[in-house]
């Protein structure tokens, strides 16, 4: 086998961008058979030093060593030259082509005309036995699940010559025994001298795979250590630079009436197949229920049906005993749903509208802001100002456009305008997706006062500990149907890890 | 404290804003000079002649309005589509399709007072305009069909049905009589004209009536609860669908509208300049709408003074003409020019990296030399 990377120096990083320091002076040393986990909140810059890494951002300052010797990474086909290779968070895989064709693209770019697709498997074989990763060359990306898409990355990165390995988030899409099996891949593959740098906000995780940590925080190398000497508690205070306790629901057993009732609901996906086939569920007010399962499984099709923007083909949803069965979204928001979107900036807001154009997204056409077809401008006013208010958002003025906030702040303004109509039923579709765990004890504390002030609150997650911490009761989805329903109390990671692979029958 | 930084922020990009559209205007002259060159004319005596003739008397200011009252209601029609989100081409054909149906209705009842018969045609070239629009609507909305294809094919169908019209059924009887077969409609009887402003000149009142229109789409876009919708459908359609709100309606909507507002444009030209319905009414000002709203920013109230310096570039260019020996349609490439220079100016407004340098040049750089002061470190 080719020469290994024997040891990685970034020495004093430093990365500019128009009004923000994102790296200041970061120095991270990597040697063989280590495996690092880079840990931060978003915009820690975490990402930004693996883009440096790996040829797609420039530093200002600071070197990047190889073996003792100072490399210019200048693009993503250099950084493969140096054996650096990173798998994306999302994948960067040709759905249209097989597995083959997808790892030849890479070898595309190295000899200029001819394609010897032959050589290629002989390499990708080689590689997927020594490693036991199991992977049909013929197969198309599209037939694949994302875990073996992920297998796929791996394989392709290795094919490609890589022995330092970049993970942007490997885990978000994965099970949680598919997580423990890329675990002790990874920790098979470190064993093997190769080096891997892993991106993670998952603690847990961080904890089991790697051999060292370094955590950033606002551009800056707060801690710099081996994984043994820190707990995951004390971890999670240096990312955040402060306490933080994730709230968790206190337990209670009285809940109100039924307020959505979805009966035996068939509707198609995107594809045309059922993507809902008899899914039952029954949502009281003041609990909060979560949906727990692998993206893919129903979660899309079943928010959209309940919000009305899809098509129920056969059964029937009651909100609060009317049945809303098909009809149009804004009769289901006037019945009183409230809906915190997974797509937040651009189903649960406007981008390029103002703050207080999307604080009024849903209630511009009451009485109160717009009389006939004008609408109040001194009402809307005062509306908004009292919102970004109340829920802290944190904004130059109301006339900002959305898409210029954080994610944490977006956020913030779906939550205002959804709480604060204070609607029956309130959907929140994986609403800490992809904020830091400030922003994330924030929304959490929020739906937790929802569901105090009788609100019935429908938890879509694939985050296990957040469905966890809050639900009342957990709902498993799987293909399409509701596979069993815990109690918050007799759940736990394990159990419901078998069911969202499908496995009900444990006993 | 931050607040007042943030204004002068804005403020700054306001400047920005004016400052990359007037840049843009004078890259595509530039360019257009060589054209002047290639075509053996001086650009600087034809640019001269083509800004500042029109001004030197009271025939040239007074077509410049002329020119812009058209422009300006195609103008705000394609802004209104644009702005929900849908590409109107078809302004050309709408504006055909809105003057033979303003005709159709001033030939029908001559007899009728002013104040009745001015607002039918209005109305009837409105719906019009706002038929063939919504033909194009309708099929993006409902069967998901390309509307700038649609459009564009409808301008064809268009300019047949209008040469149909004015050969067929509703020629001038005199042209047919005298044999000489021209394809125009009678003159309509004077309580069809719109009423001349500067007597002697042919300034008439539909650029008070495009006026008041662009406040009135202003109004609408930005202090109704339709123009809430409209624009929210345009700016991020899966967020309105979200919202509760009918996306394919408004966008069908706007295209009505946008179509009606073409539409209008056709009835200005028949009621207030010739009197009548006429093979070339258009003069490509369905084209150059588009370049209108865009210079104009695709606001309402921006779309008033672009219209008039089109205006000025049409009336320019045909004096140009005479006094530099050089084809008018040279025009026509300068307008192609600008739209290029402009939507290619973008860039500088989005690129955070160009948009520095851009405020560096205005004279905002504070941020610039920070930047450099922490590089030279």
């Amino acid at each position: 086998m080719a020469e290994r990377i024997q040891q990685l120096e970034m020495k004093h990083i430093s990365k500019r961008f128009p009004g923000v320091l994102a790296l200041d002076d970061v120095s991270i040393t990597l040697k063989n058979g280590e495996i690092l986990a880079l840990l931060g909140e978003n915009g820690a810059g975490k990402t930004t030093l693996m883009n440096i890494l790996y040829g797609l951002y420039h530093q200002d300052e600071g070197t990047v060593l190889i073996d003792n010797e100072v490399i210019h990474v200048k693009s993503p086909k250099d950084a493969l030259l140096h054996k650096i290779g990173m798998v994306h968070q999302h994948f960067m895989l040709v759905p249209n082509l097989t597995v083959l064709e997808n790892i030849a693209l890479g070898y595309f770019q190295n000899t200029r005309f001819k394609l010897d697709l032959g050589l290629v498997r002989k390499k990708m074989m080689d590689i997927s036995v020594r490693y036991d990763m199991a992977v049909n060359p013929d197969a198309y990306i599209w037939q694949l699940s994302v875990g073996e898409q992920q297998r796929v990355e791996l394989v392709k990165t290795l094919t490609l010559g890589a022995n330092l390995l970049i993970l942007d988030e490997p885990t978000a899409a994965l099970t949680p025994q598919q997580t423990d099996e890329l675990i002790d891949l990874l920790k098979e593959m470190a064993k093997d001298n190769n080096s891997i740098i892993f991106i993670s906000h998952k603690l847990n995780e961080v904890k089991t795979v790697s051999s060292k940590i370094a955590v950033l925080r606002n551009g800056k190398l707060v801690h710099e250590g081996p994984t043994g000497s820190y707990s995951v508690t004390e971890l999670a205070e240096q990312m955040a630079g402060r306490q933080i306790n994730l709230p968790k629901s206190p337990e209670k057993s009285k809940f109100g009436d039924v307020m959505l009732d979805i009966k035996k609901v068939w509707a198609h996906n995107d594809q045309g197949a059922w993507g809902l086939q008899g899914l039952d569920l029954q949502l009281k007010a003041g609990e909060i229920l979560g949906i727990a399962g692998v993206s893919g499984n129903g979660q899309k099709e079943l928010a959209d049906v309940i919000n009305g923007v899809r098509k129920v083909e056969k059964g029937d949803i009651l909100l609060d005993n009317w049945n809303i069965t098909n009809h149009s979204a804004q009769k289901i928001i006037d019945q009183g749903l409230g809906y915190i979107p997974e797509d937040r900036l651009h189903e649960g807001t406007l981008p390029a509208f103002s703050v207080r154009e999307n604080l009024i997204l849903k209630d511009y056409t009451t009485s109160q802001m717009s009389s006939s077809i004008f609408l109040k401008k001194k009402v809307i006013d005062s509306f908004a100002e009292d919102l970004i208010e109340t829920f802290n958002i944190k904004c130059p003025d109301m006339y900002t456009s959305c898409a210029s906030l954080s994610g944490g702040n977006i956020q913030k303004v779906i939550l205002a305008r959804e709480i604060t109509r204070k609607p029956k039923v309130l959907i929140a579709a994986y609403p800490i997706r992809g904020l830091d765990i400030g922003a994330a004890e924030y929304v959490h504390q929020r739906l937790i006062e929802a569901r105090g002030a009788g609100m019935a609150v429908l938890l879509i997650s694939e985050e296990l500990e957040e469905i966890l911490d809050l639900c009342d009761r957990i709902a498993v989805i799987y293909e399409g149907k509701i596979l069993k329903v815990l109690s918050g109390s007799e759940a736990d990671n394990r159990k419901l890890g078998l069911l969202m692979a499908g496995v009900t029958d444990e006993e | 404290m931050k607040n007042n930084e943030e204004k002068k922020k804005q403020k700054q990009e306001r400047l920005l804003n004016l400052f990359i559209v007037v840049a843009a205007l004078l890259v595509a002259l530039f360019i257009g000079a060589l054209l002047f060159i290639i075509a053996k004319g001086n650009p600087f005596k034809a640019y001269s002649v083509m800004f500042t003739r029109p001004f030197t008397s009271l025939f040239g200011i007074t077509e410049i309005l002329v020119r812009a009252a058209p422009l300006m209601l195609v103008g705000l029609g394609i802004a209104i589509a644009f702005r929900s989100g849908i590409l109107n081409i078809g302004g050309e054909g709408q504006i055909l399709i809105g003057a033979i149906a303003g005709a159709a209705v001033a030939l029908a009842f001559p007899g009728l007072p002013k104040i009745i018969l001015l607002p039918m045609i209005f109305m009837a070239s409105f719906l019009g305009g706002a038929l063939w629009g919504g033909i194009a609507g309708w099929m993006r909305s409902y069967l998901n069909v390309n509307e700038i294809l649609s459009t564009v094919m409808l301008n064809y169908i268009a300019m047949q049905v209008y040469m149909f019209l004015l050969r067929g059924p509703l020629i001038d009887p005199k042209e047919v009589s005298y044999g000489t077969g021209v394809p125009q409609t009678a003159v309509f009887s004077k309580s069809a004209w719109l009423a001349k402003l500067i007597p002697g000149t042919r300034l008439h009142s539909g650029i008070i009536i495009a006026i008041v229109l662009a406040v009135a789409v202003y109004i609408l876009l930005w202090k109704t609860t339709i123009g809430y919708r409209m624009r929210a459908v345009g700016i991020e359609p899966k967020a309105a669908r979200t919202a509760g709100m009918n996306v394919q309606w408004y966008l069908l909507l706007a295209m009505l509208l946008s179509g009606g507002f073409a539409g209008m444009a056709g009835a200005v030209e028949i009621t207030g300049v010739h009197h009548r319905a006429l093979e070339s009414i258009s003069a490509g000002y369905g084209f150059s709408g588009i370049v209108v709203a865009l210079f104009g920013g695709l606001h309402p109230l921006g779309i008033i003074p672009s219209s008039i310096v089109f205006g000025l570039l049409i009336v320019g260019s045909d004096m140009m003409q005479r006094a530099v020996n050089v084809p008018a349609s040279i025009i026509l490439s300068i307008q192609g020019l600008i739209i290029l220079a402009i939507v290619s100016a973008q860039i500088f407004l989005v690129n955070p990296k160009y948009k520095e340098k851009m405020l560096w040049i205005l004279g905002f750089n504070a941020r610039l030399k920070n930047r450099n002061k922490g590089e030279r470190r």
